[in-house]
């Protein structure tokens, strides 16, 4: 095996902070980089780190108010390395091979640091290997490291039993993540998706930055996805191929539905109350519609005195509900039941993308959402329960993608929505979360803190980064790392379903081999698979 | 055998004196120069030198006021090559011996710290030829003898190493790798470390 580069030697550390290396003086500080791997050899074992921080230093602090004369040649090549040299800062997790018991399972979590002195290399492709799992073919990897071939793999069945995030500031690549993890639950099978396509990206087809158009799950697996549309003549024009087009009877909403939507429709506490005497008024089913009904000035003020309400407080609901009207997908009487259909699907194990088309707004979206997402939950946790009680299959687990989900999860909301309960109640009714968001300071701590995995691109704002890392070891020098990551297909992950922090270069996505590889099989292809298999059975 | 240059004449474990052979031809400042102790060779780095009247309470005086040449002085006084003496002092680097230390092709082995017993009085002192000044300059922690050499250490430490520089066969890769460990040697005297490597970068 070939030894691997030098880089320098422990000096000094901890095991809460990380370990400070001196940079050996033939090594430059601008040929490494933050979210490198390293190994470091202790005494008794080896240890896997990555780096989080570079820093220059010197022996004599006078060396900084008077530089030498570095012009010349000679005097910088002596001085660099020896009067100044580079430091870099390790966060080592784990520790591998050294003793029986990791021999036998793999990297531990790491107990003590290194001793002075141990001497720290780069890490070998095998050494990367070792700890993030072999990817053996057909299994779902997600990227590289930094600077190697090696595949980091996320194992989509331990992904999907928590609650997972992806976040990132807008354009650094969230949606590419989403759609190769939501590829990677459906090729092994781990669950089945729902996902809220608010921007109609995951269904059928959607862009990449450069504006280039990029083929999204229908078109991979045909057999495996249906396309739900809210907007029907949006998805003809975009000629997508719908399987259902949903509709959402107004009998269908219930108090909580509109409840949800305090935020975007500007509702007073007085009118919510207002809802809840109106269901129980007109029932639960029949609330809205005979609402909505009531026209004049003088029937909605009648109406509020006897229930007893602010004639201004029935007014002004009325005319915010009545906004609900533009849009199309409610009708007072829907044809089909669409919660039904989409449980079908994913009963059938075929995974569901909810296209909203042209409704992106938050109201539509919020709405519909949570009105599928609470009734689809409820469904869930009756059979979940049934299932444990009379010992009969479980349902198939289930992750409900969601995109800026700071608005469903945000502190405020996150106690009432589904959501929340989603995020919180994990899963032992085998639904969880797929969050996709920009703002994720935005979301609520407990929320965030029940995250599995979290994946993340660039993030900028302090706040979001410091939400992200929230409870997070080694916060600080993550932070470091997440805030110089590329714009661009780079992003680190953390969580349960990684053994320690990595950055990757996500795999590639929209060109026909990044499809082969997913997965995608040609029609033609398909075709001849067929005709052998004709062949073969007569 | 290298030509014999000069005579000790006074001697101390760390540095010794020595008085030429020939008037006015010292060894130059900063070179390599060896003693033969019985079966130890002394290495030291010539440190400085001075010419004098031989009795120290007769100091020359000006005779060159009717020459036109300063070397007819001395074709008009014969005498004075004879009353005048030329000495060089020399502060020990390391020595060869037979046993331990770094051993180089010939089994012998060098050592880059003070030998056990000073020089006799009246040792020879020699000249190291170019091999020899390679072979001892390829460990440099003789460096570490000079840095603590007095007062003119800095000016020292500079020439030994032009002159050591000189007999490598990549003089530019010896004296970067000299002026490394001079950087850890000098940690925290910046100044010192500038002056020096002013002094050597040629």
């Amino acid at each position: 095996m070939m030894e691997e580069r030098r880089l320098g030697i422990v000096v000094s550390g901890s095991l809460t902070k990380g370990v400070e290396v001196r940079l050996d003086s033939a090594m430059s500080v601008e040929d490494i980089a933050v979210g490198r791997y390293v190994t470091i050899e202790g005494e008794k074992r080896r240890f896997f780190g990555m780096i989080t921080d570079v820093t220059l230093d010197a022996i004599d602090p006078r060396l900084m108010t008077a530089p030498p004369d570095v012009s010349d040649p000679f005097i910088a090549e002596v001085l660099s390395g020896t009067s100044t040299f580079g430091r870099l800062h390790v966060l080592p997790s784990l520790t591998i091979g050294g003793d029986a018991l990791s021999l036998l399972e793999g990297p531990q979590p790491m107990k003590t640091v290194p001793t002075h002195f141990s001497v720290v290399r780069e890490a070998s492709e095998q050494d990367v290997a070792r700890v993030f799992g072999l990817v053996e073919e057909k299994q779902f990897y997600i990227g590289t490291p930094l600077d190697m071939e090696t595949k980091v793999r996320l194992n989509p069945a331990e992904l999907v039993k928590r609650s997972n995030g992806i976040f990132g500031k807008s354009g650094t690549g969230k949606t590419f993540l989403a759609r190769l993890i939501l590829i990677g639950i459906m090729q092994e099978g781990a669950a089945v998706n729902l996902v809220f396509d608010m921007h109609s990206e995951y269904g059928w087809e959607g862009t990449s930055e450069e504006g280039r158009k990029v083929k999204a799950l229908k078109q991979l697996f045909p057999s495996k996805v249906a396309v739900f549309a809210l907007d029907e003549e949006s998805a003809r024009r975009r000629k997508v191929s719908t399987d259902f087009v949903v509709e959402i009877g107004y009998d269908e909403i219930e108090p909580e539905d509109i409840a949800m939507l305090r935020e975007t429709l500007a509702l007073t506490d007085a009118a919510v109350q207002a809802i809840y005497r109106l269901s129980r008024r007109f029932g639960e089913r029949k609330w809205l519609e005979s609402f909505l009904a009531l026209e004049s000035r003088e029937e909605i003020n009648e109406l509020a005195q006897s229930l007893g309400e602010h004639e201004a407080t029935m007014a002004a609901l009325h005319r915010r509900l009545d906004s609900l009207r533009r849009l199309r997908f409610l009708v007072p009487q829907a044809r089909d039941n669409a919660i039904q259909r989409i449980l079908e699907y994913l009963d059938r194990g075929i995974n569901v993308v909810l296209e909203f088309g042209r409704y992106t707004d938050y109201t539509a979206y919020i709405l519909v959402a949570n009105l599928l997402t609470r009734r689809i939950h409820a469904q869930y946790r009756e059979r979940m329960e049934r299932a444990m009680g009379e010992d009969i299959a479980k349902p198939r687990p289930l992750v409900i993608s969601i995109e800026e989900a700071h608005r469903f999860l945000s502190h405020e909301l996150a106690g009432q929505t589904i959501f929340g309960t989603i995020a919180r109640e994990m899963r032992k009714y085998n639904v969880t979360l797929l969050v996709i968001d920009q703002r994720p300071s935005g979301i609520d701590e407990e929320v965030m803190s029940q995250l599995g995995t979290k994946i993340t691109c660039l993030l900028d704002n302090e706040r979001d980064i410091d939400s992200v890392l929230t409870g997070v070891s080694g916060k600080s020098e993550l932070k470091a790392v997440l805030a110089k990551l590329d714009t661009k297909q780079q992003a680190l992950i953390f969580g349960h379903a990684v053994p320690m922090p990595v950055v990757v270069r996500t795999r590639e996505y929209g060109s026909p081999q990044s499809y082969k590889e997913l997965g995608f099989r040609e029609a033609l292809e398909l075709k001849k698979q067929a005709e052998e298999d004709k062949d073969l059975w007569g | 055998m290298p030509s014999k240059i000069g005579e000790i004449i006074q001697a101390s474990t760390g540095e010794f004196m020595a008085q030429c052979y020939e008037l006015h031809q010292p060894p130059p400042f900063g070179s390599l120069v060896k003693i033969r102790e019985g079966e130890v060779e002394i290495y030291a780095v010539v440190s400085g030198a001075a010419t004098t009247s031989i009795e120290p309470g007769r100091r020359p005086i000006a005779r060159g006021r009717e020459e036109t040449e300063e070397e007819d002085i001395y074709r008009s006084s014969p005498q004075l090559a004879k009353l005048l003496r030329t000495d060089f002092t020399a502060t020990v680097v390391g020595h060869r011996e037979g046993e331990g230390g770094r051993e180089n092709e010939k089994g012998e082995r060098l050592h880059h710290y003070l030998p056990p017993r000073p020089a006799r009085i009246h040792s020879f002192v020699y000249m190291c030829d170019p091999e020899e000044v390679a072979a001892f300059s390829q460990s440099l922690d003789f460096l570490s003898i000079l840095v603590g050499a007095g007062s003119q250490a800095d000016e020292l430490i500079a020439a030994s190493l032009r002159h050591a520089a000189a007999a490598h066969q990549d003089p530019r890769d010896f004296l970067t790798r000299a002026g490394k460990e001079l950087a850890v040697l000098l940690g925290g005297e910046t100044n010192r470390l500038n002056n020096i490597l002013r002094r050597i970068k040629g």
